[in-house]
């Protein structure tokens, strides 16, 4: 809930349009217990008093002036909050709080500003549009250097590595080790030997006994033959070690490099397979083109190669605009002139298609003089051509000259690909931190109950464990989402329950799992060896659900209905056989996560009581986030580990499912 | 004392503005309006006419104040705030009937008195003056009484703001079976709408209702 917090008395004012229309008695108002008036508070940074309202602190319960944790910074004597950290940076966070708007400062160093954003507890993913891409451009550059530093140091050789490992990384790395680079340099020398080889193949030397230049490779053949083979030996050679050596062959095989080499070496033997066929030996000169193809094998030993590579890689939109407009020009031209220099005669403008040739030439600058127009009209025309042709080529290619330039100065990777992960990221961080808000009004509602049941049995320390927990704010916020329940006789279940009920409605009229007598119910003695725990805990008296009489569900939260045993066989089946549509749950169990790990205070969240304690540990969300559970509790002790399932409640709270880590 | 100086001077400058008009103001295209200020009355004022004390009145301006700078909430900015209060659902209906009710003057913004105004009643009024507030928010053309369209758009508006993911799962039919409910309870003479009369007896006979109503005593 974000600064809006002093909107929530009208927001919980105008929900006196839900009471008329209410089916049920609503729920009891949280109860002010501190009439504190709102006070000035003072934060002393490192020496400059900063002064607040305490309201204004109190609208992000999860930060750490928020919450309760900012009282270890409390000075007795002084009576203010003393922090020592930098006062500069300190003023954008309390801005923060005033506007609802964090802002980066530019003179700010990007790691300072992340350390103090970590230290006050709160993410920087709500850094506002203005600041963002500043932001984001920043820490990637930081992040790109600090990486850059970090790959020089990386050569370290790992203590146990397997041969297939070691080869892999002598590949990769020439500089390893003296044999790596004694293999770099050799296969680097084959390439240019056999580069050659094709070139000088070619060239006339001297005449044979016919009075006939001969090409060398006509008048040495043998010896030709002989070099060729060496070195598509050597190349083939390198690519089976590459192959054998690779982490993962499929992959391997897909990337570009391994094309070209398989390109560079196939002609080859093909060639040897192929008889001196008649028919064959066209195709047979056309296969001793792809030769070529071994220069590109260069590419592996030359970074700017690669990088030239990936420039037009990325700038395929501005070539592709280049090539689209240059065709449209030279088909219009081509017309333009073949209709032009149709009347003269003898004219080599014998059709269209022929005259692409002269518009290319003519637009290029480049002007052969193998096709001129004779006509007058052919001539303004053809002038016309070569002026706009100037126009035409000169635009798209600075862009692509600077694309290619930024590139190379930043000696990137995949920048696209790493960005869209981010927003991705990004994103799914700020619906953590929303969802976030709806789980804890979800969690509360549960504690709410208990909460109300301590009023009833509990002791002094523990109400005043629960009503310190959870803040006034937020406990009215949840009052609020409650009321709106009752009145519409529905509750708010997170999107993860609500695919499950989904799923086991369905599921349910097409099995029935002996296991459970009602899905529901088996939810709720799931996976768990941890509810034989669980049952040794409850010294209290079990929490009876709330005084909820309107309430119209059939279930009552964590309540096992049967007797032990059967819920003991219960929780056998399941361990042992995961049914099919559990399957999917289990595996989530396995990530007790925090949905809202931004909110740090998670950790002392409520429930005191042991028996529903769940740790902290939200719902894990759809998105898969994937962390160790690091605030859970103990577990019960005594906890026989079959499947490795996880303390966890789920956010329904009729439907508690607990499983044991 | 010094609240009163500022006060007095506030409504000096007021007056020196000239004719304040804040409706034509709104006219304008909204860069005008994000720099157009408008104050309301002077808290003194403000005091005799609603039943809160200077601080609450304090506290309400200060939280006002600060999500929107420029004295005045449109609908958009409304709803927007009353959206944040509700991750789940879609707000945007009963926002909008709250914003009409709130609106008294009917300018299409709600300024700080029309929000203090809005919050006596609700807040500090007897039960009566709340049902009475409830039935205006409840008639949608101000007419007087609530048919079954009006309640049926109010209802609609309510269960979408419990959004998708609920449980039990939410029909479509919901809010037309609770506006049933709600007709039958409330409609005496069964001539399908819903006076002010009926709306307040059959309020004040529902034990849930009138405990329901006490909740707004301590809001703030």
């Amino acid at each position: 809930m974000a600064g809006v917090s002093a909107w929530l008395p009208f927001a919980r004012a105008a929900a006196i349009g839900w009471m008329p229309v209410a089916n049920g008695p609503m729920p009891v108002a949280p109860r002010d217990h501190s009439k504190r008036k709102d006070e000035l508070i003072v934060l002393n940074v490192s020496g400059r008093r900063f002064q607040t309202w305490r309201t204004t602190l109190d609208r992000y319960p999860d930060s750490l002036l928020g919450s309760s944790e900012k009282e270890f910074f409390f000075n007795e004597e002084t009576k203010e909050y003393f922090f020592d950290r930098d006062p500069d940076s300190f003023r954008s966070i309390l801005n923060f709080y005033r506007t609802g708007k964090l802002h980066y400062p530019r003179y700010e160093c990007i790691s300072a500003y992340d350390e103090e954003l970590a230290f006050f507890g709160i993410i920087p993913e709500i850094i506002g549009d203005c600041c963002y891409e500043e932001y984001k451009d920043r820490k990637r550059e930081n992040a790109e250097r600090l990486q850059d530093d970090q790959e020089e140091n990386k050569d370290l050789k790992l203590p146990n590595m397997t041969a297939r490992e070691t080869m892999w990384r002598a590949f990769e790395n020439p500089h390893t080790s003296t044999m790596a680079l004694v293999f770099y340099y050799v296969t680097g020398f084959f390439i240019a030997i056999s580069v050659l080889t094709n070139v000088v193949e070619t060239v006339p030397c001297g005449t044979s006994t016919h009075q006939k230049e001969v090409p060398c490779g006509e008048r040495f053949t043998v010896a030709f033959f002989c070099m060729d083979t060496a070195c598509v030996m050597i190349f083939t050679v390198e690519y089976l070690m590459r192959l054998f050596a690779a982490p993962s062959r499929y992959h391997f095989m897909r990337s570009v490099m391994s094309i070209i080499d398989v390109v560079a070496i196939l002609p080859y033997y093909i060639g040897l397979v192929m008889t001196d066929n008649e028919d064959v030996s066209g195709a047979f000169v056309t296969l001793r083109v792809f030769r070529v193809f071994r220069i590109f094998k260069f590419s592996r030993h030359s970074q700017g190669l690669r990088i030239l590579g990936y420039t037009l890689k990325s700038c395929a939109s501005e070539l592709g605009f280049l090539l689209f407009s240059l065709t449209m020009a030279i088909i219009i031209f081509a017309t333009v002139m073949f209709y032009a220099e149709k009347g003269s005669s003898s004219t080599k403008f014998t059709s269209i298609p022929a005259s692409f040739w002269y518009t290319i030439v003519t637009m290029t600058t480049l002007g052969y003089g193998d096709m001129v127009p004779k006509t007058i009209a052919g001539k303004i025309f053809g002038s016309i051509c070569s002026l706009s042709g100037v126009l035409v080529i000169a635009l798209p290619v600075p862009v692509i000259v600077s694309n290619f330039s930024r590139i190379y100065h930043q000696n990137q990777r995949a920048d696209k690909r790493r960005a869209q992960k981010v927003q991705k990221a990004r994103l799914a961080r700020i619906r953590i931190a929303k969802t976030g808000s709806t789980n804890a009004f979800l969690q509360s509602k549960r504690s709410g109950l208990l909460d109300e049941l301590l009023e009833l049995t509990g002791t002094e320390a523990d109400e005043q464990k629960l009503s310190k927990s959870v803040s006034l704010l937020e406990s009215q916020h949840y009052h609020l989402l409650y009321c709106l329940e009752k009145t519409t006789a529905h509750e708010f279940v997170d999107e993860q329950a609500f695919e499950q009920n989904n799923l086991e409605t369905a599921l349910q009229s097409y099995t029935s799992p002996s296991p459970s007598p009602s899905s529901s119910h088996g939810e709720s003695t799931s996976t768990c060896c941890g509810c034989r725990a669980r049952r040794k805990n409850t010294a209290l008296p079990e929490p009876e659900p709330g005084p909820s009489p309107g309430s119209q569900s059939p279930f009552r939260p964590h309540h096992p209905q049967r007797g032990p045993l059967q819920e003991l066989s219960a929780i056998h089946i399941q361990c042992v056989d995961p049914a099919s549509h559990k399957t999917s749950r289990s595996s989530l169990n396995q990530k007790a996560e925090d949905g809202g790990r931004v909110n740090c205070r998670r950790g002392q969240v409520t429930t005191a009581i042991i028996s529903l304690q769940a740790p902290p540990a939200l719902t894990p969300e759809g998105d898969g986030l994937h962390g160790a559970p690091h605030q859970r509790r103990p577990p019960p002790p005594p906890i026989p580990p079959q499947a490795p399932p996880s303390i966890q409640t789920m956010s329904s709270s009729h439907i508690v499912k607990v499983s044991a880590l | 004392m010094k609240t009163k100086n500022r006060d007095q001077s506030l409504s000096d400058s007021r007056e020196l503005d000239g004719s304040y008009d804040q409706l034509t103001d709104s006219i304008e295209d909204d860069f005008e309006l994000s720099t157009v200020c408008h104050r309301p009355e002077s808290m003194d004022k403000l005091q005799d006419q609603t039943k809160f004390t200077k601080k609450e009145l304090q506290v309400l301006y200060r939280g006002f104040k600060n999500e929107c700078p420029s004295g005045v909430v449109n609908e958009e900015n409304f709803k927007t705030i009353y959206s944040q209060f509700f991750p789940q659902g879609d707000s945007s209906m009963y926002a909008h009937f709250l914003f009409e009710a709130f609106d008294t003057d009917k300018n299409g913004s709600v300024s700080f008195e029309d929000f203090v105004f809005g919050l006596s009643i609700i807040l500090r009024g007897t039960i009566n003056d709340r049902l009475n507030w409830a039935f205006n928010l409840y008639d949608l053309n101000k007419d007087g009484c609530i048919t079954k369209e009006e309640m049926l758009d109010i209802m609609k508006s309510i269960y979408d703001m419990m959004g998708k993911c609920t449980y039990p799962n939410m029909q479509d039919e919901a809010p037309r079976e609770h506006v049933e409910n709600f007709f039958q309870k409330m409609d005496r003479n069964k001539d399908g709408v819903v006076t002010i009369e009926e709306f307040i007896e059959s309020c004040q006979k529902d034990e849930n209702i009138m405990q329901s109503m006490q909740l707004f005593d301590n809001v703030i």
